[in-house]
């Protein structure tokens, strides 16, 4: 046993870890873990490569600035760190259509790859409506005692459960 | 820690992409990148994910409301707009189950060599732009039931040490009951 090479580690020394990092957010950078305010600040990035800074204008990109800051460190972070990860372990190979989705919906790459865009966008839209995601609300807010992140973490997870019982649980 | 430190771009940049990176490799090894184990969680077959996010918020509750209170870093609770919050959280959840993944654990699938994860990435971009294009419709309805940053110690009126403790023994009971029927 290497703990190096085991794909799967124990869920609780996970979660273990990952408050571990929410403390050494906390403690080295004064910010809370999180990752939907990336996604807002690049697509303000692409959009103001495209049409210029008047998009500096909007007022959620006000809000928001379009620039890489420290959470969108932290999500360019993520990539590594899991492609590290899964090669270090020997799990990391190209995925089409995950199991679940083609036992239940079908093989063809394309619907998949379709339903992949629609529920990113809902994702997207939602998490930057509830003003945060799994890991700002679910994780970093929860920890904070936030009634706005308590709130939201049922609420992800009531549509997220209702949902995947319509589309995958065999009805 | 000085707040020089924190005022240091690069130091800090540096620190977000490095704790990035220790998240995204926890988050490969607990099986939160993969999909099945996601959508096997919102079907309640498999409670990996769970398990993870129960012992984070244990962990961090305690770790972080000791740094608060004894070093400098402050809370930070999110602003309470209920109704954004129903809603764009309900929204979210279907965006959750039908991509299998989160906009945190898409990018760490993406990483692992995940195709539809990046399909995945390119709607979440397409879907936080839409909204910031929607915002300043949206802004007087979203402001108008907001209720602060309301944390559950103010609005119970309980020690926050208290709550720590009751929601700590709900979180470890509910894992244990899971582990004793098996899942």
């Amino acid at each position: 046993m290497n703990p190096l090479t085991d794909e799967l580690w124990s869920p609780y020394i996970v979660g273990v870890g990952i408050g571990v990092l929410v403390w050494l957010g906390f403690l080295l950078s004064n910010k809370a873990i999180g990752c939907s305010t990336a996604y807002a600040r690049t697509f303000g990035m692409l959009e103001k490569a495209v049409r210029g800074k008047k998009v500096e204008e909007k007022s959620y990109y006000k809000k928001f600035v379009p620039e890489i800051d420290w959470e969108w460190m932290l999500v360019l972070g993520i990539v590594v760190g899991a492609f590290l990860s899964s090669i270090i372990s020997g799990s990391f190979r190209v995925e089409m259509v995950p199991l679940v989705w083609e036992e239940t919906i079908g093989s063809s790459y394309i619907i998949r790859f379709v339903g992949a865009l629609i529920g990113g966008i809902l994702l997207g839209f939602g998490a930057r409506m509830a003003g945060g995601c799994t890991s700002g609300h679910g994780i970093s807010g929860t920890i904070q005692l936030a009634l706005s992140s308590w709130l939201a973490f049922i609420f992800f997870f009531i549509g997220g459960i209702l949902t995947a019982f319509l589309l995958y649980g065999g009805f | 820690m000085a707040d020089g430190f924190y005022k240091d771009k690069r130091k800090q940049l540096l620190i977000g992409f490095l704790i990035g990176v220790a998240f995204g490799f926890l988050l490969d090894r607990g099986g939160a990148t993969d999909f099945n184990i996601i959508v096997n969680q919102l079907l309640l077959k498999d409670f990996t994910v769970l398990k993870i996010i129960f012992s984070a918020i244990i962990t961090g509750m305690i770790g972080v409301h000791l740094i608060t209170k004894y070093l400098s870093p402050e809370l930070q609770p999110k602003p309470c707009m209920w109704k954004p919050i129903i809603i764009g959280g309900l929204i979210f959840g279907v965006g959750f189950a039908v991509l299998g993944l989160c906009p945190g654990t898409a990018s760490g699938a993406m990483g692992t060599g995940a195709v539809h994860a990046v399909i995945g990435v390119i709607g979440m971009l397409v879907g936080a732009g839409m909204f910031a294009s929607v915002y300043p419709y949206l802004m007087e309805f979203m402001e108008k039931s907001n209720l602060g940053k309301v944390t559950l110690p103010e609005l119970l009126g309980i020690n926050k040490w208290i709550i720590i403790i009751i929601i700590s023994v709900i979180l470890i009971g509910v894992m244990y009951f899971i582990e004793r029927i098996g899942l």
